[in-house]
């Protein structure tokens, strides 16, 4: 397969209502491997996005182009507005906080790393951490804080320079279910109080389909978008559309599109 | 709608230390210091009784106490010397602790000069210092300077190397955060790669601390030779000459003290530098 080169001629914006885009990304990494290949995504404004499928599908390679940690081999990824510093939030799959410093320099890093002054930084980490529910462990170490909380710290971090853009990548693999469903719900409440356009790469069906107003499918080998579906329940949404029939057929759909990616 | 913590996650956070402490330290503590305290003083009591039982000769063998009664008396000569190899082993530890600091993050900045430097480290490691002493005693004038030396090149590598190992193993995904919000090379090195060198740097130290006092020793041993010294290497050869052995054990004792006295404040140090955060100073949780 030809590569276009880096630079790819300007084309139409997609109109004012999108964050983010790619347009023909391709991200082939220096050992050979061909992680993704000609992905077109364009992230509407205000919208919550799914990553959703197998490992090795390039998932958490396009979050990490879109973050502009790694850029695309061929391809564009263009951020509205250019991009400043502290307009994407980014959230691990670990809760990747710096263990020397208490909860509450985590959350002051972005803003102390982008020259804010430490009592303006004080105060938004503080508000920050309240706002994910971690008010009064300002001065815990990480060492101190359960999976769940560390998350919570991570979460509070990437919204501190209240981003634009939210990433995050399998942010809650790693807990258990009781506990992610209820980061779910909060995730989702900070979603509508905040308003910022949230892309969420994840492995459960489940939770792209709770979560996410879209859910883009990925396959594997090489990476590349095979469909990309509305999960059209209103917000907010909770227990009630945990249970709903209308619930269970999102992921009936999404299960088998995701199915259909592992078979081609 | 606000979001609040679950007590699903709150119970799950770890549980501080509370053990039940008497006079300020828990069990596990006084047992630390107990236990070898105890084998310290059944053995000594074992000597003092061999060297009474089979009446063997001071010039032979001293009992502890013949040993403790001539460091009362010889205080007044062995404190002098002690102070001098004080002197000399703490001045070696800080320039190796400063130096190694220094180049670890010079080596951190370009792997050019960490590639064409860091050689010329192992070949001054690897060199046995007692045979570069005797040069080094030559060359420099100053006999403390050229002891200061000596202890040095002993003391700088483990405090080198551990750190520039440390200040390379700054977790990926913090250094990507940093990356993410443009941070510039000095607040990667100041917040992120430091911080995580600091348990390697302070490891090295406590390494480097009683290798201080060996260099220093070693190499008045080498000096001694020439009448030259005056520190406690020098006053145990001269015990030696003069065929006074409890001296010479009394000021093996004050060897043996410095050393246990300089792993005890390096160990200090660095558990008063990591008790938030970090594993090695955190206790056994149940």
């Amino acid at each position: 397969m030809p590569e276009a080169p880096p630079i790819a001629p300007v084309t139409e914006p997609r109109g004012p209502a999108s964050v983010i885009s790619l347009e023909g990304v391709t991200k082939r990494y220096a050992n050979g491997t061909l992680a993704v290949r000609g992905v077109d995504l364009s992230v509407a404004r205000g919208d919550f996005v799914s990553l959703l499928g197998p490992s090795g599908c390039g998932k958490s390679t396009v979050l990490r182009m879109m973050a502009g940690l790694i850029p695309p081999s061929s391809g564009r990824v263009e951020m509205a507005g250019g991009g400043e510093t502290g307009d994407i939030g980014f959230v691990f799959q670990e809760p990747t906080l710096m263990p020397w410093s208490s909860a509450l320099r985590n959350v002051m890093l972005p803003l102390r790393l982008g020259g804010v002054g430490r009592q303006t930084a004080e105060r938004r980490a503080r508000d920050a951490l309240a706002s994910v529910g971690l008010a009064g462990f300002e001065d815990s170490y990480p060492r101190a804080l359960s999976g769940g909380m560390k998350m919570r710290v991570s979460i509070a971090r990437a919204l501190v320079t209240k981003p634009r853009l939210l990433l995050m990548d399998e942010p809650f693999a790693a807990l258990d279910e009781i506990t992610r469903h209820k980061l779910n719900n909060d995730l989702l409440t900070l979603w509508q109080a905040e308003r910022f356009t949230a892309v969420f790469v994840t492995h459960s069906v489940f939770e792209s389909v709770y979560l996410s107003r879209r859910v883009v499918v990925m396959a594997a080998r090489p990476g590349r978008v095979v469909e990309d579906l509305a999960v059209d329940a209103p917000y907010p949404r909770g227990e009630a559309f945990r249970t709903s029939a209308d619930y269970a057929a999102h992921c009936r759909e999404i299960s088998s599109a995701l199915h259909r990616a592992m078979e081609e | 709608m606000t979001v609040l913590l679950s007590a699903n996650e709150a119970a799950d956070a770890p549980l501080q230390d509370r053990a039940p402490r008497h006079f300020g330290l828990t069990a596990e503590a006084w047992l630390r210091i107990i236990a070898p305290t105890l084998i310290g003083l059944l053995a000594l009591a074992g000597w003092e009784a061999l060297v009474r039982i089979n009446e063997i000769p001071p010039y032979l063998l001293p009992g502890p106490v013949t040993v403790f009664e001539t460091l009362i008396r010889e205080w007044p000569s062995l404190s002098v010397s002690l102070l001098i190899t004080l002197q000399i082993t703490f001045a070696a530890l800080a320039v190796a602790a400063v130096l190694g600091l220094a180049l670890a993050v010079l080596f951190a900045q370009s792997r050019i000069i960490e590639l064409s430097l860091f050689p010329y480290a192992v070949i001054l490691q690897v060199t046995p210092v007692v045979a570069i002493a005797p040069l080094i005693i030559i060359w420099v004038d100053d006999i403390r300077i050229a002891l200061l030396i000596c202890a040095w090149i002993v003391a700088f590598f483990p405090i080198l190397s551990n750190t520039t190992l440390g200040l390379n193993s700054a977790d990926q995904n913090l250094a990507d955060l940093f990356r993410l919000y443009r941070a510039s090379r000095w607040q990667v090195l100041r917040h992120l790669r430091l911080p995580t060198a600091m348990p390697y740097f302070l490891a090295g130290l406590r390494i480097s601390g009683g290798l201080a006092l060996i260099g220093a020793i070693v190499a008045e041993f080498v000096a001694g030779t020439g009448g030259r010294a005056s520190g406690l290497a020098y006053r145990i050869l001269e015990a030696g000459y003069q065929l006074q052995i409890p001296k010479m054990f009394a000021a093996l004792v004050l060897v043996s003290l410095t050393g246990i006295a300089i792993f005890l404040a390096m160990s200090l140090i660095s558990h008063l530098a990591l008790r938030h955060w970090h594993e090695s100073a955190m206790k056994e949780r149940r």
